[in-house]
């Protein structure tokens, strides 16, 4: 797989990077949980943070000019154990400059054809996450109405989903999307849902034509979500007020403070080329391509046994 | 009793949950990657047998049941309850017919079963897999029958009606599987 994908790229010519999984600082999402180590320089002691996502740094690059570019790396996420994750997993992730969302997503059934030949895959589907969210449910996500949302858990069997997500649109369109929608989602197939929920728009730009939604698409297969890409934000304003507002929820739920990655805000103002990028969790895509039921069975250690 | 969070729940975890003793069969971590972490959890009511699902949010606590599992021989039933012993201290329980259930028609006196305690007092009954019983009622075959083909009802010395195979008579014991209800074989006395 991973000769495959390095195939893929040269054939591009997508030059292949490597960049720290040490950082001085880490991502903001409050949903992120980060590993942390001591750096022991004498006199100083600093503490530095496992990377979760290479994405920061390959930004830097791209501002400071490297064209298209990608890597093959770690990435790490405390607490994170399950049949379909591991707290240390093997990331793919890739950026394109002066690609929009939906060249990417070309690029994308391009890749998994390379990858899937002569496994009999069906045909990759495109579906906007409105569309799809509403077909399995009948609700808009993108229009928060407490009370609807409230009737649909009811008469769901997951009444539970009052108490956990309370007014909060973005966890109700978390549990709703990955308990009622997800599980139906590529069987047999890649199925990439773009347009995702402004509220849910992490790193991704705001649609043009449409402020309610945010042009980022996330990649599934069997029900298993796969990947997660971006037209990128390329606005150092925007970013820094988005870093402002997680860092201000992380103090409200009292997670562990950060600061905010200035140095790629200066790469963000210096210059960040239009782009458009994608990650992918290669563990999760080597299970499904050897048919495996969980990770474990993939990993040569998983985190139980390393 | 102790509370366990969702990162500690795995299959055979005993946990209160709407004030009923229950039994976790499966967890599945539920987690967008960017997005709210969840456990997905199958879990049975001890006390209704039914299975559900239910999801936590990934870091929430839920009371453990204080649920264990005894050996105890089965004594008899006095019509109202029916009583066990635990063979070592020969401390006794008694429970009605509704915590018993099924399981009472597969329990012949001072036959050991399961008794699943909860608070210490008799929460579900569960017979051995296989148990050997007298057939006291059946009717008599007829010459030339095999074991192939056909059955019959055959009623047992606990009460309970399996179909055993036309050759089996009345006095004779048989081995019965209680999960299934099925007839396995003749016991040799």
């Amino acid at each position: 797989m991973l000769a495959e994908l390095r195939q893929f790229f040269a054939e591009r010519s997508v030059l292949e990077v490597e960049t720290p999984l040490l950082s001085h600082t880490i991502g903001t999402d409050p949903q992120l949980e980060f590993f942390t180590t001591e750096y022991c320089f004498s006199p100083q002691r600093q503490t530095l943070f496992l990377q979760t996502s290479p994405e920061f740094a390959m930004k830097r690059l791209l501002a400071a000019g490297s064209g298209c570019i990608y890597q093959i790396g770690k990435a790490f996420r405390n607490g994170e154990s399950g049949r379909f994750h591991n707290p240390e997993f093997t990331m793919l992730e890739w950026y394109r400059v002066g690609f929009t969302l939906p060249q990417l997503m070309d690029e994308i059934t391009e890749l998994f054809a390379a990858l899937f030949r002569g496994k009999s895959l069906q045909e990759t589907q495109r579906v906007s996450y409105q569309n799809i969210f509403v077909s399995y449910t009948g609700l808009d996500p993108l229009i928060f109405s407490y009370q609807d949302y409230c009737v649909f858990a009811r008469k769901s069997q997951i009444p539970e989903a009052v108490d956990i997500c309370g007014h909060d649109h973005a966890v109700w369109l978390d549990f709703i999307f990955s308990h009622k929608v997800q599980p139906h989602l590529g069987e047999n197939a890649l199925c990439m849902v773009y347009g995702y929920p402004a509220c849910q728009s992490s790193l991704a730009r705001i649609n043009e034509d449409n402020a309610q939604i945010a042009d980022r698409v996330e990649l599934f297969m069997n029900g298993v979500e796969l990947g997660n890409g971006y037209y990128e934000l390329t606005d150092a304003k925007e970013q820094s007020r988005r870093f402002d507002q997680e860092l201000s929820i992380r103090k409200q739920q009292k997670l562990p403070v950060i600061v905010k990655d200035q140095r790629l805000i200066a790469a963000l103002e210096s210059g960040l080329p239009e782009c458009s990028g994608m990650a992918i969790g290669l563990d999760r895509l080597l299970a499904l391509l050897s048919g495996s039921a969980s990770l474990d069975e993939v990993l040569s250690f998983p985190i139980r046994r390393a | 009793m102790a509370t366990y969070s969702t990162n500690e729940f795995k299959a055979g975890l005993k946990v209160m949950l709407d004030n009923d003793p229950c039994a976790i069969i499966e967890n599945e971590f539920v987690k967008p990657g960017k997005g709210q972490a969840f456990s997905r959890v199958k879990i049975r009511n001890l006390k209704t047998g039914r299975v559900i699902e239910r999801t936590f949010k990934s870091g929430e606590s839920i009371e453990g049941a204080d649920v264990v599992d005894a050996e105890m021989q089965y004594l008899y039933n006095d019509g109202q309850f029916w009583h066990f012993m635990v063979p070592d201290t020969f401390e006794q329980y008694q429970t009605d017919q509704k915590v018993v259930g099924d399981a009472g028609k597969w329990l012949k006196d001072q036959d050991s079963c399961t008794v699943t305690l909860w608070n210490d007092s008799p929460l579900a009954i569960s017979p051995p897999n296989f148990v050997d019983l007298t057939i006291t009622e059946t009717d008599p075959g007829v010459r030339g029958d095999t074991s192939g083909g056909g059955g019959k009802p055959a009623t047992l010395e606990t009460g309970a009606v399996v179909r055993v195979p036309l050759f089996v008579q009345i006095g004779e014991v048989i081995k019965v599987d209680t999960r299934t209800g099925e007839y396995v074989s003749r016991v040799k006395e």
